[in-house]
């Protein structure tokens, strides 16, 4: 074990805004955005790996934060639930789980809308069966995952409905 | 939760990492995708003092096809994996890559992690098992070629040397009429599977010429069932032929009772498995499409 703290310089992007710190090595991702940068929306669940509360993208790809060291982020762009709305307007994601009651303590649905996000951004209209497995690492104890899988439905349907209307 | 304090340590290079492994000492440790070793840190299951990054060094993750083999960087995604139709050639590989507990695991895990860390639950052991499957290891003498059946040694333990790392790993393409198929039960998907098989055929018309059947989850190492094997080989596959395999097979596996299930449980369910997977294989060699994957509720 190193006898005195050791930090490292890291510089990443979150949310679109730059930050340089300098952080443990043992610090997780997940406790960097709560706790450093005050992003609180990202939320500590099992915190083993399982249940997908902490989800976050890094460079567009879905992790699980909690299983992944701050330093490890060095030079990348991470997106948060926070840097979902633009200018007080609410992603379309964020719509659709309002809209579909894709939620009920709300717990889980931080990861699940940043799953969702990465799908979406994959596939513009997944059947049934790829929402499930998009979501198959994010636990929701509420819903029954039921209006979940509705609520990713409508935000697809909304997101593909937008693109196709700007490419007129 | 937090692990233990370490040093971290970024290596520029794998010849890098491997100095710097000789240099730290039995403290020091690897991470690849880090999604069994950083839980297995928080809980301080282990303590490294060291912590070596494999992360920043480029040209590690790729997919290659080249001389009828595929060639895979050890710190390849299991979701890069998924997402290859170089991969999906050898379905096999595609089932597995694409049922690896979940997209966000997916995203992170690496195949040459996965098989250096050699947990008798992990998945990519079993499945490369049943091909002809080379780890190209690289250490302080320079690199050496390991054959899969002779990395794995036991629970958690390989042929790697303490500072020697999987820089590649290469898989031979199987014949045209040859088909596998893996498939895993779990209780769901980012948990690790209760028992697993898979099965590579290669097929003459309806007769099995050549038969390769491993079992994962169910011994302290992939175990191959050779007796099932032979129960196929050369053997029209029937109701008749099959049923002798799949009672080999569980002859075979050594489970031993766990949160997951008794012993008893996953005899039953290893002969399940390797049923199912036998005919898939058999219609994959066969020609036909056949989606698969990890079973879950």
């Amino acid at each position: 074990m190193p006898d005195a703290v050791e930090t490292i310089p890291i510089r990443l992007k979150v949310n679109g805004k730059s930050h340089s710190l300098t952080v443990e090595p043992r610090l997780l991702l997940v406790e960097l955005l709560r706790e450093h940068l005050d992003l609180t929306g990202t939320h500590v669940g099992c915190d083993t790996t399982y249940c997908g509360a902490c989800t976050v993208l890094i460079n567009g790809a879905a992790v699980k934060s909690c299983t992944v060291f701050a330093v490890q982020a060095d030079g990348a762009e991470i997106l948060t639930v926070e840097g979902l709305e633009t200018d007080g307007q609410l992603h379309p994601i964020q719509r659709a789980f309002a809209e579909c009651y894709g939620l009920q303590c709300g717990y889980c649905t931080p990861g699940l809308m940043l799953a969702t996000h990465q799908l979406l951004a994959r596939n513009k209209r997944p059947d049934e069966k790829a929402i499930r497995k998009a979501i198959a690492g994010n636990t929701c104890r509420c819903t029954g995952y039921q209006n979940i899988i509705k609520a990713i439905q409508a935000a697809a349907r909304n997101m593909d409905g937008v693109q196709q209307r700007s490419s007129v | 939760m937090y692990p233990r304090a370490f040093h971290y340590h970024r290596a520029g290079s794998l010849k890098e990492a491997v100095a710097m492994l000789s240099q730290l000492g039995g403290e020091a440790k690897l991470l690849a995708g880090g999604q069994s070793l950083i839980p297995l840190m928080k809980l301080r299951f282990a303590n490294p003092g060291h912590l070596i990054d494999l992360n920043f060094i480029s040209g590690t993750s790729f997919i290659k096809e080249e001389d009828g083999r595929l060639r895979f960087g050890a710190m390849t995604r299991h979701a890069e994996i998924e997402d290859s139709s170089a991969a999906k050639k050898i379905p096999i590989l595609h089932d597995c890559a694409a049922g690896i507990a979940d997209v966000q695991v997916r995203n992170r895990g690496t195949i040459g992690g996965s098989l250096a860390e050699a947990d008798p639950s992990g998945d990519w052991a079993t499945v490369l098992m049943t091909l002809h499957t080379e780890l190209h290891c690289l250490g302080n003498q320079g690199e050496r070629t390991v054959p899969i059946e002779e990395f794995i040694k036991d629970a958690y333990t390989t042929a790697l040397a303490h500072d020697e790392l999987v820089r590649e790993i290469t898989v031979r393409k199987p014949s045209p009429n040859s088909g596998g198929a893996y498939l895993a039960f779990k209780r769901c998907a980012p948990v690790y599977p209760t028992a697993s098989a898979a099965v590579q055929l290669t097929m003459e018309g309806e007769t099995c010429r050549e038969a390769r059947i491993v079992l994962g989850c169910v011994g302290l190492t992939p175990i191959r069932a050779k007796q099932a094997e032979s129960a196929l080989r050369g053997a029209a596959v029937n109701e008749k032929s099959v049923s002798a395999a799949v009672e080999a097979a569980r002859t075979a596996s050594d489970p031993q009772p766990d949160m997951r299930g008794s012993a008893e449980y996953k005899h039953t369910l290893v002969g399940a498995l390797v049923k199912r997977a036998i005919d898939v294989a058999r219609r994959r060699a066969l020609g036909e499409k056949v989606e698969l994957s990890h079973i879950y509720a």
